[in-house]
């Protein structure tokens, strides 16, 4: 089974796992599984419509799925599905605008 | 019997260094018979430079006529007094050697040149820098000739303006309008106790002064927005990005962008780091990265969530070592990769980033921006949905 690596914002989500095997044979098969054994993380995932959310990167291995097929990208059992969400931490309280 | 040093010593004229400098002055030949290694470090304006094992096939061309004044100099004296008498044999009348050698001689705090570019204390300070091939010291003078601005002395920006310090960055711009807080000493290294109050801009151009001279620390107390932003990035060569909030990121990439300027841009959260480097035409741009920014529930700043001290000092001394290696030119920063470090497991990912031809700062139907323009950027807090500080109430 695919394993998917969970980020540390999500991991609340996740019952604070960082890595959940799921089945599925596309990306987004892993993913609507990964949504189905832990509910909470939908939302964060895909849009209303069902589509990834256009904040939420996704790797298969080390290629973003966006330059491959999307959720349409194959996935096999020894694959790692890496849920990547941008993170701001860092120096200051810099504000921009 | 053959002759000893002792003996040749007492034989051989000395002079003073002060008697040494009238005569060099009035045009007395004055002859450095160290190694080749040695008068490129320093030498003496104005100097002829034989090495010891030259001078006797070199000496006729050189000087020749036998009554010339000559003055031989070396590190001391001993290898000049020995070559005096070596001269003397061939038929020299007037030679002489400098007592105490260019090590008096700048003992006496006389001036001295150097074929390398760095002064003396800066030989002995970046040894180890100038020992590496790939650095040398010709990447020690990029170093010191170069202009890098941190975003913030917090949690990223502390660790990596000591480094970049240490490492002889000739100038480092500091943006930071925060004070140092009693919160902050679990990972600002560059702050102390006594500081708390203080600002942290100030605060980090001190423990520079006191770290090494070389570096002129130039403060910016102010907040980073639209209306200073390409002033402020325009005299810099790199920017070390660790803002705590999307907002001044989106905003720093956009301007960075317009003026080409490379970014070495980490975050931090909890146990967790990202660190990547934007190169703008030659790679990604944070845009093509992270089109959108998440929102704020998937976005906790430091200030709310906690981070691992230790963690920010590993992902602020990566940025540190992007840094080195864009200025210097070498090795291979993370241009097109995302590095994740994570510090429970101590486990570090690496992710491909492509340029995306769809981005709407550099792809491929990016507008051009007019001179005019140059300075207008969006409404990024609109953009990235809540005010950045009620996103982030606190330095990370």
């Amino acid at each position: 089974m695919p394993t998917v690596k969970i980020p540390p914002v999500l991991r609340p989500r996740t019952g604070g796992q960082s890595e959940v095997s799921t089945p599925g044979e596309t990306v987004g098969a892993v993913l609507e599984a990964l949504a189905e054994a832990h509910p909470d993380t939908r939302e964060q995932l895909f849009s209303s419509a069902g589509e990834l959310n256009r904040y939420v990167n996704v790797y298969l291995n080390d290629e973003d799925v966006r330059v491959l097929a999307g959720l349409e990208t194959s996935v096999a059992g020894s694959d790692t599905v890496v849920i990547l969400p941008a993170m701001a931490g860092g120096s200051q309280r810099a504000v921009a605008g | 019997m053959a002759t000893t040093a002792d003996q040749i010593r007492e034989r051989i004229e000395l002079v003073s260094l002060d008697r040494a400098r009238e005569e060099f002055a009035a045009g007395a030949k004055l002859i450095d018979v160290r190694e080749q290694n040695e008068w490129d470090e320093s030498h003496i304006e104005g100097a002829e430079h034989v090495p010891q094992g030259e001078l006797l096939e070199r000496i006729d061309e050189l000087a020749p006529d036998r009554s010339e004044r000559l003055l031989l100099h070396c590190r001391t004296d001993n290898r000049s007094v020995a070559m005096a008498s070596e001269l003397e044999g061939l038929g020299y009348e007037n030679v002489a050697a400098v007592e105490g050698g260019i090590v008096a001689w700048e003992a006496a705090g006389l001036p001295t040149r150097s074929d390398s570019g760095l002064t003396k204390e800066q030989r002995m300070r970046y040894s180890r820098h100038t020992l590496l091939a790939e650095v040398g010291v010709e990447g020690q003078l990029k170093m010191l000739n170069a202009r890098v601005l941190l975003l913030g002395a917090g949690g990223l920006g502390a660790p990596s303006a000591l480094y970049l310090a240490a490492a002889g960055i000739g100038t480092i711009g500091i943006v930071d309008d925060d004070v140092v807080d009693a919160s902050n000493l679990q990972r600002q290294v560059i702050h102390n106790t006594e500081r708390i109050g203080i600002s942290k801009a100030t605060s980090a151009r001190m423990t520079i002064e006191g770290l090494n001279p070389d570096v002129d620390v130039i403060e910016h107390n102010l907040r980073l927005d639209a209306s200073n932003i390409l002033e402020l990035i325009s005299d810099y060569d790199v920017i070390v990005d660790g803002a705590d909030n999307f907002p001044t990121r989106y905003l720093l990439n956009d301007a960075a962008v317009r003026l080409r300027k490379p970014v070495v841009s980490a975050s931090i959260l909890g146990f967790d780091g990202q660190i990547s480097t934007f190169v703008p035409y030659d790679g990604p741009c944070y845009r093509c990265l992270y089109p959108v920014p998440p929102p704020p529930e998937l976005a906790p700043s430091c200030g709310a969530n906690g981070v691992l001290g230790v963690m920010a000092g590993v992902m602020g001394l990566l940025q540190a070592n992007e840094v080195i290696k864009l200025v210097a030119g070498i090795g291979e920063p993370l241009i097109g990769r995302l590095l994740l470090y994570e510090s429970l497991g101590t486990r570090f990912t690496e992710l491909k980033v492509k340029r995306d031809p769809q981005c709407p700062i550099c792809g491929d139907d990016a507008p051009q921006i007019s001179a005019e323009d140059m300075g207008r950027f969006p409404d990024y807090e609109l953009f990235c949905g809540a005010p950045a500080r009620e996103a982030s109430p606190s330095a990370v």
